[in-house]
């Protein structure tokens, strides 16, 4: 498997495609690190939401097919219906069990599972959403030792997802979508 | 060094699995981790379980306790029309030349409480074909193919189950298949009379017999690479040549050697054809 220094993921929900736009444009194609990026989608939507980052983004893009393996400069966006987890081997799996927090794809899923695989390799970024899915895994990734960031909320579409992080991780790292971006191309 | 609190897990996880092989058969060998251990995780805390010495004491001590467990950690969640464009997909390109053999045989591999089942019947009764169709629906879980065998929904899915059917080309009405009552939709049986249910591992049983077309959606996710490759050559194996596979909407054939032998019928639904 390749080891990588870090591995970035990003979780967010109403608001969420937009945010995550904002802190991955700049990002160039060479970013060396791959990011999986878990957004909520409607039932049944198909890959649009690939083509509007691709558009937008120097980065890959690519959906989540089971068993793939994660690359550097990479953006792997969760499948509608399917929870994502990562794999300690490198490697992608899919899962389709029982929402989480109403949500497949769930952020506390995909955050937890790369928690345990990565531990304080990760970075966690919390967006706008109008839902608390995503707080736990944060969390997780938190205690793992990884990087907690939290959009701050009075720049969010929608705060609850950011405030829900907030209030259940005090040692998160809050900031706004421009610092979240330096942050993330200071660490390469 | 000391076990941080998820090593230890993953530990007493693994001595469960392998006990549970010795004891009961089931081999967890070539699941996917994370979401095995996901799954083992949640079933100790909807099951208010204190520790995992009682969880290993419950399991490997009260089958019926095991059953449960089995049920939870296999993932049974499905639907009827799960992806409504695969079974569009199957009814204009697939059954269409299945219809040119005189007897047709099909498995549905990893068929859980039978939605998928009922829902492919229906496209081949309106095809025409249901009458000279044999399905074998198989399942590791016994309990869920005695659901199966039922044919009873929770009613809560009537609304997506009714879109999924008239977005995969239903051509009736759909409530003239069932007999709603009490928040349960009763299948027509009719439907499954040509049905074989049967317990079967695709983790250690072997091919049993010929088919046309094999449906395994969702099933193979849990599996690592390596298992996966023994289920698809298990597949080749069980399929006549230019017979049919249909997987799930994000699982693929690409990283198996006996790709090279497959033709994508339609790629965006996962349906593979075996060249001759
Ligand atoms: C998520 S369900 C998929 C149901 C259906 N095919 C669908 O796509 O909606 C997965 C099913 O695979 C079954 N399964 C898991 N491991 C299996 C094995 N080793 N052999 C056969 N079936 C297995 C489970 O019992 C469960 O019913």
């Amino acid at each position: 498997m390749v080891a990588f220094q870090k591995v970035v993921l990003v979780g967010g929900s109403w608001g969420g495609i937009q945010a995550s736009l904002r802190i991955l444009e700049k990002l160039p194609a060479t970013y060396p690190f791959p990011i999986v990026l878990v957004l909520h989608r409607l039932r049944n939507a198909e890959g649009n939401l690939k083509r509007i980052f691709e558009k937008r983004l120097q980065l890959g893009v690519q959906e989540v097919e089971d068993k793939m393996p994660l690359q550097p400069g990479q953006v792997y966006l969760a499948p509608a219906n399917y929870h994502v987890l990562l794999e300690k081997d490198g490697t992608f799996s899919l899962d389709v069990s029982d929402l989480e927090n109403y949500s497949r794809p769930s952020i506390d899923v995909t955050f937890t599972s790369a928690a345990d695989a990565y531990k304080a390799k990760l970075v966690g970024v919390l967006l706008s959403g109008a839902s608390k899915d995503g707080s736990a895994g944060l969390k997780y990734i938190h205690d793992k030792g990884g990087v907690a960031l939290v959009q701050d909320p009075s720049e969010a579409e929608v705060s609850t997802m950011p405030e829900a992080a907030m209030k259940l991780i005090p040692g998160c790292r809050v900031a706004t979508l421009d610092k979240i971006q330096e942050f993330l191309l200071w660490i390469t | 060094m000391k076990l941080d609190k998820e090593a230890l897990f993953e530990q007493e996880a693994e001595e469960l699995m392998e006990k549970v092989h010795q004891q009961y058969g089931y081999d967890f060998r070539g699941y996917s981790r994370a979401s095995l251990y996901r799954r083992i995780k949640r079933f100790v805390a909807n099951n208010s379980i204190p520790s995992m010495d009682l969880l290993r004491q419950q399991v490997l001590g009260n089958s019926y306790f095991f059953e449960g467990f089995l049920q939870e950690i296999t993932v049974n969640v499905t639907e009827m029309f799960r992806d409504p464009s695969f079974f569009l997909s199957l009814r204009q390109n697939v059954l269409p030349i299945l219809s040119t053999y005189p007897f047709i045989k099909i498995w549905d591999a990893g068929c859980s409480t039978g939605e998928e089942l009922f829902s492919l019947a229906i496209l081949l009764k309106e095809e025409g074909l249901l009458d000279r169709t044999k399905i074998y629906a198989t399942d590791v879980n016994q309990k869920v193919l005695r659901q199966a065998k039922e044919g009873i929904f929770p009613a809560s899915n009537i609304a997506a189950y009714t879109s999924g059917y008239y977005a995969s080309g239903g051509k009736n009405e759909f409530s003239s298949y069932y007999l709603s009552n009490y928040g349960s939709l009763k299948f027509d049986s009719s439907l499954v009379k040509n049905v074989v249910f049967y317990p079967h591992n695709l983790a250690t049983d072997s091919s049993f017999n010929e088919f046309h077309l094999i449906l395994c959606r969702n099933v193979l996710i849990y599996f690592t690479h390596a298992l996966q490759e023994r289920v698809f050559k298990l597949f080749d194996e069980s399929l006549v040549d230019l017979g049919y596979l249909g997987l799930g909407k994000k699982e693929t054939l690409a990283l198996s050697v006996i790709n090279s032998r497959y033709q994508l019928a339609d790629k965006s639904n996962r349906i593979y054809r075996k060249t001759s």
